[in-house]
């Protein structure tokens, strides 16, 4: 399998080899490679990545996915403009 | 800063049905749907539903979001909708902020249900970005709702209920469909659909899992591979498929981000689809006054979210100080549907699921 041909995630097209490579350099966690790679800090906000990446961590540090954090939820979901924000504050 | 009584997240049938509920104590509801319709994935789904007569057994999913509408129209001096109205934020003193039509909104509720729903898990394979790789929600949605043929022939991975149905809508509509493809050794839907299926002449090949799309610009064929017991490839075993559309339906996880942003606490749940919330028997987060149904609870069926919304949307309405006259019977009613609907073969997965929930909260206390 050609690894850099998987994408892991389609938003910041972030491939499985991009992945791995990070693993590899000592980025273990969801956090971290989220800051190296932008992986999950797309449009969806790693809705579709998510747990692709954590079961690609756990498989590379051995352990079960349910013991590998994933990516803090803060808002917002999904995109939001500076401009709607900004009116919004001006209203009130 | 908008003050609102009680908030729904989602109009599909848990968020339809908390609204009828809350409405029929005498609550205010506000709908937040970021759709431009109401029903969710009901308004997509042509086939009719198992369950029992209280679900709308025997009618066709689109037709079930007709009547639940109508029952919401009935509630008009109660019940506020606003479509395309995406909820983009949750905060712990249940502040909402919602985006519709560019406008940024903050909303007060007093009480809220996060009926979100799931989104659709993916796979990772090789060339899993051409065009022609689906998601089935996608295909569902370019059939069912636009009339739209998505391709002439397609691989569907996957063979849960989902996977199953989809294929049959598929060939409904003139598409051939290669083959079914099912990593576990076994089928994952029910026997009654995936027999109609094999009647057709799709085989639905089980141990086996999508290897790579082949394609410069879109799919046009796909690599399939079988599985040792311990769900490796095995080489050699590798066969080629020519379609222009490979579908995945490898299954759904609860859109949980809102309730995990709030601080509510999530626990991961395999049985109900990856992070599930963990709530009282009321359905109540461990957020007071923000309630959860449907898919966001744990992924399972349409019947129980149904059920799970009514019961979400009364238990929030008597927290507000509306209580039921009949609070207690429906109560009652509801818990003994949910255990109706579990009763089965596919109903112990989620039994499962909600047991390794309790144990959570149990422990958390």
């Amino acid at each position: 399998m050609h690894d850099d041909h998987v994408i892991l995630c389609r938003c910041e097209d972030v491939t499985l080899g991009d992945v791995r490579r990070m693993l590899a350099a000592g980025y273990v966690t969801v956090e971290d490679l989220k800051r190296q790679l932008r992986i999950g800090m797309g449009p969806c906000q790693g809705t579709t990545c998510g747990l692709l990446l954590q079961r690609e961590v756990a498989s590379f540090l051995k352990k079960s996915p349910e013991d590998v954090p994933i990516a803090k939820a803060r808002p917002f979901v999904v995109g939001v403009t500076l401009k709607a924000i900004a009116e919004a504050a001006d209203e009130e | 800063m908008i003050a609102k009584e009680l908030v729904v997240i989602g109009g599909g049938p848990a968020g339809l049905c908390a609204a009828i509920a809350a409405a029929e104590s005498g609550s205010r509801v506000l709908i937040l749907d970021r759709s431009a319709r109401l029903g969710g994935q009901l308004i997509k789904q042509t086939h009719k539903f198992f369950g029992s007569e209280n679900q709308y057994a025997k009618t066709r999913g689109f037709d079930i979001a007709k009547i639940l509408l109508s029952r919401v129209d009935t509630f008009a001096d109660l019940i506020e909708i606003w479509v395309e109205a995406t909820v983009v934020a949750l905060y712990p003193d249940k502040v909402l902020t919602v985006v519709q039509d560019g406008k940024y909104i903050k909303i007060q509720a007093k009480a809220i249900v996060v009926a979100a729903g799931a989104s659709e898990k993916f796979l990772a394979f090789e060339n899993n970005d051409l065009p022609g790789v689906y998601g089935a929600g996608a295909v569902q949605t370019l059939m069912n709702v636009y009339g739209v043929r998505p391709a002439d022939r397609v691989l569907m991975v996957g063979s849960g209920n989902i996977g199953l149905i989809v294929s049959y809508q598929l060939m409904q509509a003139g598409v051939k469909v290669a083959a079914i493809v099912e990593a576990a050794p076994r089928i994952g839907g029910y026997k009654v659909h995936a027999s109609k299926i094999a009647r057709l002449g799709v085989p639905i090949l089980t141990s086996t899992t999508v290897l790579r799309a082949v394609g410069e610009t879109c799919v046009k064929q796909a690599v399939t591979v079988k599985l040792d017991p311990a769900w490796k490839p095995i080489p050699g075993t590798e066969s080629v498929h020519d379609v222009d559309a490979i579908c995945v339906a490898v299954g759904l996880t609860p859109l949980t981000s809102l309730l995990a942003m709030a601080g509510a606490m999530t626990s991961y749940i395999p049985e109900l689809g990856g992070y599930a919330p963990i709530l009282t028997d009321e359905h109540e987060s461990t957020l007071a006054d923000v309630f959860v149904a449907g898919d966001a609870a744990g992924v399972e069926e349409a019947s129980s979210a149904m059920v799970e919304g009514r019961l979400a949307g009364l238990c929030a309405a008597k927290r507000l100080g509306y209580p039921h006259a009949d609070f207690d019977d429906i109560v009652s009613e509801c818990h003994a549907q949910l255990a109706g609907l579990r009763n089965g073969p596919f109903g112990c997965k989620t039994c499962a699921g909600i047991a390794k929930m309790r144990e959570v909260r149990d422990h958390a206390r």
